[in-house]
C-alpha cells in the first residue's frame, strides 16, 4: 500500500534515469542517512560505534570494492587484503612524511596507490581466467605481506614492524572519540557508495558488465578488455585501498601486514557473495551478516548458555562450526544473496496488503 | 655444487609433500568443477582423528581404518547435504560453500578431539642419510613411495575401472554422462571419499612432521600454486606441478633469499606460477578452453 | 523455507537488542576480562594459558574469599588471537562489572599493538607478560601498558648470556657463529636489534634467517643454517614453526643441545610432535613447568578437588602454558592487592589498579607467602620501568618432558634499557605523547 509506484509518471529522461526512480525509495534513503548520521551517533553505545559499527563500515567498503570487480566486471580475487593492505601503509607513510597534506587528500592518495598496485597484479587477467586468475591474485597477498614485513622503510624501521597509526585530525578537528570516528568513516563509506551506484551505469560500467557475461563477445563488440578489466582492477583496489587506510586509522589503531591476512580476503568476498553480487545495498549487507553474526554467536554461547558448566574450549569450536554451517544453509537457501531476499521484499511490499 | 644438488633434492622431495594436497584439489575439481577449498581442513580432520584415537589406545591400522571411515562418511553427507542442493549454482558459490565447510570441519574436529597438539610416530626415522655428501631424509623417501603409489594407484583406477571411466565421462561433460545414464551423485560421493581418503595419507605424513595441530589446514596454501601450475584438471599436472614448485622455492630461497632478503618462499612459487600461465593460461596440463561467443 | 527466514530475523534483531542495552552485574566484585584464544592455530597454547588464569582466579575466590574479601568475576571472549577479534572483545568487555575491566591480557602481538593507545584513553592497564611492545617498559611514555617480568630484548641478552656460561664466559663468545632463526612476523622480527647490539658488544658473527608464516616449511633455511655451520641457533618461534624447526634440525643433523628456544618457543606442544628425537633442546623458561609448586598443588586440591577446574584435559595441569596463565594471575591479584592497600578493600578501576601494577614489589617473602619460590622471579615495577624482572631459567628436554637446568639468569639491562629509552622517546615524538615526571607521581 505504501510502497506503490503508481501514479508516479516519468516524463523527462533525467527522470526516467535518476539513481532511484520511485518516490518511496528517495524518501526511505534520506531517511536511512538521516538515521546513520543523527540517530546512531546519539543514541548508541561507544562499543557498538567503535567495535561494530565502524569495521562493519570500513568493510563493507571494502566489499564495495571486491563487487566493482567481481560482481560487475567479473574477475575473481583473492587479493582484496592486500590491497587493503597498501592503502593503510600508504597512509602511514604519506602521513608520516608528508604531514601537511590534509587527512582526506592523504586517504585519496593511499587509495590511488593501492589501485596501481591493483592494476600491476591486474595484468595477469588479461590471459588467465576464473579459479587461475583467483589463485593467482594471491601472489599480490603473499607478495605485499612479505614486502612490508622485510622492508624497514615502510614501517619507518619499527623494530617490530607493527607501527601504530598517527592520531587523525580534519582542518585542526582531532578525530579520536568514537562518535567522531564513526562520522568519519560513514561520510566516506556513504559517498563511495553513491559513486558505485552512479559509476555502474556509466559507459565503463555497462562495459565492465559485458566483459563479465562474456569478455569474448565483449571484445568483437568493440570493448577494449585491456583497459575495461584494469580500469575494474584500479578502480576496486582504489576502494580497497581506502578501506585498509581506514581500518589502520580509524578502527585498529595499527598499521600491520598481519590484520591483512587471507582470511580477511575470504572474509570479504563472504560479504559480497552472502549480499548480493553486483549490488551496492548487498555490500552493506554482507558486511552486516559477516562481521556481527560469529559476535552474536560468540555472545549467544558465552553469555546465555554460560561457561563454566560446558567445556570452556568446546563453545569457541562450536561457534566455528555453526558459522560455517549456516554459511552453507545460506548459500543454499539464497544463492543470490540478501540483495534478493530485499528485492523479493520489495516485490510483496509492492502488493502489501492485498496480495490477490 | 654438492650443496646445490642438496638443496634441489630437499626441494623436490618437499615438492611431493605438496603433490599429495594437491592430488586431493584436482581430484574434486576434475570430477565435479568444485575448487575444494575445505581440502586442507580434510587434512586436519582425519589427521587428528586417528592421532585421538591412537591416543585413546586403538592400534595404527585400526584407527586408519576408523578415520578412513569417518572421511568416507563425510564425503556421503557433503554431497547429499552441500553439492546436490547446490546444483547448477555458479562456481564461486560453490566455492563458498567449501570455505563453509572448512569452518565446520575446522570446529568439528576441534570440538571432538580438543585443541591439544599430538604427536604422531609412524616409525620412519627422520633421520639423515648420506649419498655422497647429500643428505636425504629417510621420512622424505617413504613419503615420496608413499606418494607415488597413490598417483599410480589413482590413475590407474582411472584408467581401467568401470567407475574409473564413468568418472572421467563425468569430468568430460557432466549432462553428456548424465544422459547415458552415469549416476552423478554416486560418482561425486566416490570422488568426495577419494579426496578424504587421500587426505587422510596426507594428514598423517605432514603430521608426523609438524605434530597433529590446527596449523594442518594451513599447508592446503603451499599446494595453491601447484595446481594452478599443474592446471586444475589434470592429476600428473600435480604432481609435476609439486615437483617445481618444491624445488624452485627452495632454490630460490637459498640462492635469491640472501640477496632480495629472505623468507620469499610464500610468493615465490606463485611467480613462477604466473609466468607459466602467462604462456599457458590452463596450467601445463589442464583442459584447453574452447572460447564461442 | 519460510520458518528459516523468520529464524535470521529474529537473530538479527536480538543481536541489534544486546548491543545497544547496557549490561548489568552484582556490586562488591571486581571484574577480569578474559580475552582467550581456544580455537584457531594457537588454541593449544590459548587453552592452558587462560585455563591456568582462570584457575588461579578461581583459587582466591573459593580459598580466600576474593582477595581481602573482594570476588573476582571474570568473562571470557574469543579472539581467535586476531587484531580485529581481540579489539572487540576489548569494547566489549572494558565497562562491564562495577568499575570497569580491571586490566586486560591479550597475549598476541598483534592485539596488544592495537590497544596501546586505547587503553590510555580509557584508562585500564594492558598488561603484556613476555609479549606485545617492548619500549612500552619506559613507563614515562606508555603510563598503561605493562610489558611485566620480561620482554623479547631483554630475553635476548639473558639467552646471549646463556649461551655465554655455557661456552665458559662472554669472552669466548669472540668468533663464535651464532644465528638468529625468526617467525616472519612482528614478533619474530622483535629482537634482531638487540640481537645485532650484541653481536657488536660480545664480537660473535650474528646471522638472522627468517621463516615465512606460519612456519610449517623450513627446509632452506636449515639447510642454509648446515652451509653457514653456527655453534649456535637461537629460535624465535610460536605455533607450528616449533616443532617444524626441531624436525628439520633433526635432518641437517644439527646438535639439539646447542639449539636455544625462546619462552614460546618451549613448551610440550612445541617439542612433544618431535618426542625423543627433540632431546637435548634448550628453551628459555619464563616459569618452571611441573606442579612442584605450592600454588599449583593448592590449585589441584581446591578448585580441581571441587571440580571446579577450567581445564578438560587435566594432564595439561602443570604444563609450561598452564603456568604461565597461573603466573599472569598471580602478578595480577597481587597488583590488585597493592592497589587496595593504597586505595581500600573494595572493587578498584583500571586508574587505581595501574597504580597497583606500579608500585608492585614482590619480594622473595611474599613469593614464598604465595606458595611460588623458584615459580616466579622477585618482581619490582617503578613508574619508569614497567618491566621489572627480566630474567628467565634454563629448560631441558629429556625426551619425555621439560626439565630446569638453570637459576634465573639476569637480563643486560644496561644495553637494554637505552634502547628502550630511545625507542619509546621516537614513538612519543611520532604520536605526539608528553613524558610524565615520575619524580611527581605520589608513591
Amino acid at each position: 500500500m505504501i510502497y506503490r509506484e503508481a501514479g508516479q509518471f516519468r516524463t523527462t529522461y533525467a527522470a526516467d534515469q535518476r539513481i532511484f526512480p520511485i518516490l518511496q525509495d528517495r524518501v526511505g534513503m534520506v531517511l536511512l542517512l538521516a538515521a546513520a548520521f543523527v540517530v546512531v551517533p546519539l543514541t548508541a553505545s561507544e562499543y557498538a560505534l567503535s567495535a561494530l559499527l565502524i569495521p562493519m563500515l570500513v568493510l563493507a567498503l571494502a566489499a564495495l570494492g571486491l563487487n566493482i570487480l567481481t560482481g560487475y566486471a567479473g574477475q575473481f580475487s583473492l587479493g582484496t587484503a592486500a590491497f587493503m593492505s597498501v592503502g593503510a601503509f600508504a597512509a602511514y607513510n604519506l602521513q608520516l612524511r608528508l604531514p601537511w597534506i590534509p587527512l582526506l587528500v592523504i586517504f585519496v592518495l593511499a587509495g590511488l596507490i593501492a589501485a596501481g598496485v591493483g592494476m600491476v597484479f591486474g595484468l595477469p587477467s588479461l590471459r588467465i581466467k576464473g579459479f587461475y586468475l583467483a589463485v593467482a591474485t594471491l601472489a599480490a597477498q603473499f607478495f605485499v605481506d612479505w614486502l612490508f614485513t622485510k622492508v624497514g622503510w615502510f614501517s619507518n624501521y619499527s623494530s617490530s614492524g607493527v607501527i601504530t597509526a598517527q592520531p587523525m585530525a580534519i582542518a585542526g578537528v582531532p578525530i579520536e572519540t568514537p562518535v567522531r570516528r564513526y562520522l568519519l568513516v560513514l561520510s566516506i563509506v556513504a559517498l563511495m557508495a553513491l559513486v558505485v551506484k552512479n559509476f555502474s551505469r556509466t559507459r565503463t560500467g555497462r562495459s565492465w558488465m559485458a566483459v563479465r557475461d562474456m569478455d569474448v563477445a565483449a571484445e568483437v563488440i568493440g570493448i577494449p578488455i585491456l583497459r575495461t578489466k584494469l580500469l575494474a582492477f584500479g578502480f576496486s583496489s582504489f576502494y580497497c585501498g581506502v578501506a585498509g587506510a581506514l581500518w589502520a586509522f580509524a578502527y585498529l589503531g595499527t598499521v600491520e601486514p598481519q590484520a591483512f591476512d587471507l582470511q580477511r580476503s575470504f572474509q570479504i568476498l563472504f560479504m559480497v557473495i552472502i549480499g548480493g553480487l553486483g549490488t551496492v545495498m548487498g555490500a552493506f549487507l554482507g558486511a552486516a551478516f559477516i562481521t556481527l553474526f560469529p559476535l552474536f554467536l560468540n555472545w549467544l554461547f558465552h553469555a546465555v548458555l554460560r561457561g563454566g558448566e560446558v567445556r570452556a574450549g568446546l563453545l569457541s569450536q562450536l561457534e566455528l562450526l555453526c558459522f560455517g554451517a549456516l554459511i552453507i544453509v545460506f548459500l543454499i537457501v539464497e544463492p543470490h544473496g540478501f540483495a534478493r531476499l530485499w528485492q523479493i521484499t520489495k516485490e510483496k511490499l509492492r502488493l502489501w496488503p492485498f496480495p490477490h | 655444487m654438492a650443496f646445490f644438488i642438496e638443496v634441489l633434492v630437499g626441494g623436490l622431495l618437499a615438492g611431493v609433500m605438496y603433490s599429495l594436497i594437491a592430488l586431493g584439489f584436482v581430484l574434486i575439481f576434475k570430477a565435479s568443477g568444485v575448487f575444494n577449498f575445505a581440502q586442507g581442513a580434510m587434512v586436519l580432520a582425519a589427521a587428528t582423528t586417528y592421532a585421538g584415537l591412537v591416543d585413546m589406545g586403538w592400534s595404527g591400522w585400526l584407527a586408519f581404518l576408523a578415520a578412513l571411515a569417518v572421511m568416507i562418511v563425510f564425503a556421503l553427507l557433503t554431497e547429499r547435504l552441500v553439492l546436490r542442493p547446490l546444483v547448477n549454482q555458479p562456481q564461486i558459490s560453490l566455492f563458498m560453500a567449501t570455505i563453509g565447510l572448512t569452518f565446520v570441519l575446522e570446529g568439528a574436529s576441534q570440538a571432538v578431539w580438543g585443541s591439544v597438539v599430538r604427536g604422531l610416530d609412524l616409525g620412519i626415522p627422520d633421520t639423515p642419510l648420506e649419498v655422497s655428501g647429500v643428505l636425504i631424509s629417510k621420512f622424505d623417501l617413504v613419503a615420496s613411495g608413499t606418494a607415488g603409489a597413490l598417483v599410480v594407484l589413482l590413475a590407474s583406477f582411472f584408467q581401467w575401472t568401470r567407475t574409473g571411466r564413468a568418472l572421467r565421462a563425468v569430468a568430460d561433460d557432466h549432462q553428456a554422462a548424465l544422459s547415458v545414464g552415469i549416476p552423478l551423485e554416486r560418482i561425486w560421493a566416490l570422488v568426495w571419499a577419494a579426496a578424504g581418503a587421500v587426505a587422510l595419507v596426507t594428514g598423517l605424513l605432514w603430521g608426523s612432521r609438524l605434530g597433529v595441530q590446527f596449523a594442518l589446514t594451513q599447508v592446503a596454501l603451499k599446494a595453491l600454486p601447484v595446481i594452478i601450475l599443474g592446471g586444475f584438471t589434470s592429476i600428473a599436472g600435480a604432481i609435476v606441478g609439486g615437483l617445481m614448485v618444491g624445488a624452485s622455492e627452495k632454490v630460490a630461497e637459498v640462492y635469491l633469499g640472501p640477496i632480495i632478503g629472505g623468507g620469499i618462499e610464500n610468493w615465490f612459487p606463485y611467480v613462477l606460477a604466473l609466468l607459466f600461465l602467462l604462456v599457458r593460461p590452463d596450467g601445463l596440463f589442464g583442459e584447453k578452453r574452447i572460447e564461442r561467443v | 523455507m519460510r520458518t528459516t527466514k523468520r529464524w535470521w530475523w529474529s537473530g538479527a534483531v536480538s543481536a541489534l537488542v544486546l548491543v545497544w542495552a547496557a549490561p548489568a552485574r552484582a556490586e562488591g566484585e571486581q571484574f577480569m576480562p578474559v580475552p582467550s584464544y581456544r580455537v584457531g592455530p594457537y588454541a593449544a597454547g590459548g587453552t592452558s594459558l587462560y585455563g591456568g588464569f582462570i584457575d588461579y582466579m578461581n583459587l582466591i575466590n573459593m580459598r580466600d574469599g576474593g582477595i581481602n574479601g573482594v570476588k573476582l568475576t571474570w568473562e571470557e571472549c574469543e579472539t581467535e588471537y586476531k587484531p580485529d577479534r581481540g579489539v572487540e572483545c576489548y569494547e566489549r568487555l572494558k565497562a562491564k562489572g562495577p568499575t570497569g575491566a580491571s586490566m586486560f591480557h591479550p597475549y598476541s602481538t598483534g592485539i596488544s599493538y592495537a590497544l596501546i593507545s586505547k587503553v590510555g584513553h580509557d584508562k585500564i592497564p594492558l598488561v603484556t607478560i613476555a609479549h606485545g611492545r617492548t619500549d612500552a617498559a619506559d613507563g614515562r611514555y606508555f603510563p598503561y601498558v605493562f610489558p611485566l617480568i620480561t620482554h623479547y630484548w631483554s630475553l635476548n641478552t639473558d639467552i646471549i648470556r646463556y649461551i655465554g656460561e655455557r661456552e665458559g664466559g662472554m669472552a669466548k663468545l669472540k668468533g663464535k657463529k651464532i644465528v638468529h632463526l625468526h617467525h616472519g612476523s612482528a614478533y619474530g622480527k622483535e629482537p634482531n636489534v638487540v640481537f645485532q647490539k650484541q653481536a657488536e658488544k660480545y664480537g660473535y658473527e650474528a646471522k638472522i634467517i627468517e621463516v615465512p608464516a606460519p612456519g610449517s616449511e623450513q627446509q632452506a633455511q636449515w639447510l642454509e643454517i648446515r652451509q653457514f655451520k653456527p655453534d649456535w641457533v637461537i629460535v624465535t618461534g610460536w605455533g607450528v614453526m616449533n616443532p617444524a624447526a626441531l624436525k628439520n634440525a633433526v635432518r641437517v643433523g644439527f646438535p639439539m643441545d646447542h639449539i636455544v628456544g625462546n619462552f614460546w618457543t618451549g613448551s610440550e606442544e612445541d617439542v612433544e610432535p618431535v618426542g625423543t628425537a627433540a632431546k637435548g633442546y634448550i628453551s628459555a623458561a619464563l616459569n618452571p613447568p611441573g606442579k612442584e609448586s605450592k600454588v599449583i598443588q593448592e590449585i589441584e586440591r581446591v578448585v580441581y578437588g571441587a571440580g571446579k577446574g577450567n581445564m578438560v584435559d587435566k594432564k595439561r595441569v602443570g604444563s609450561i602454558y598452564y603456568n604461565r596463565g597461573v603466573l599472569t594471575g598471580i602478578v595480577s591479584v597481587e597488583a590488585i592487592r597493592v592497589a587496595q592497600g593504597k586505595f581500600g578493600k573494595k572493587p578498584l578501576t583500571g586508574e587505581q589498579i595501574r597504580w597497583g601494577l606500579e608500585n608492585l614489589n614482590l619480594d622473595p617473602a611474599r613469593i614464598a607467602a604465595i606458595g611460588a619460590t623458584g615459580f616466579i622471579q622477585p618482581l619490582k615495577v617503578t613508574c619508569a620501568d614497567h618491566e621489572g624482572g627480566g630474567a628467565v631459567k634454563f629448560q631441558q628436554w629429556d625426551g619425555t618432558k621439560w626439565k630446569i637446568i638453570s637459576d634465573w639468569v639476569q637480563a643486560d639491562k644496561e644495553l637494554v634499557r637505552p634502547l628502550i629509552e630511545e625507542s619509546a622517546a621516537k614513538y612519543a615524538k611520532e604520536n605526539n605523547i608528553t613524558q610524565r615526571d615520575c619524580a611527581k607521581e605520589s608513591t
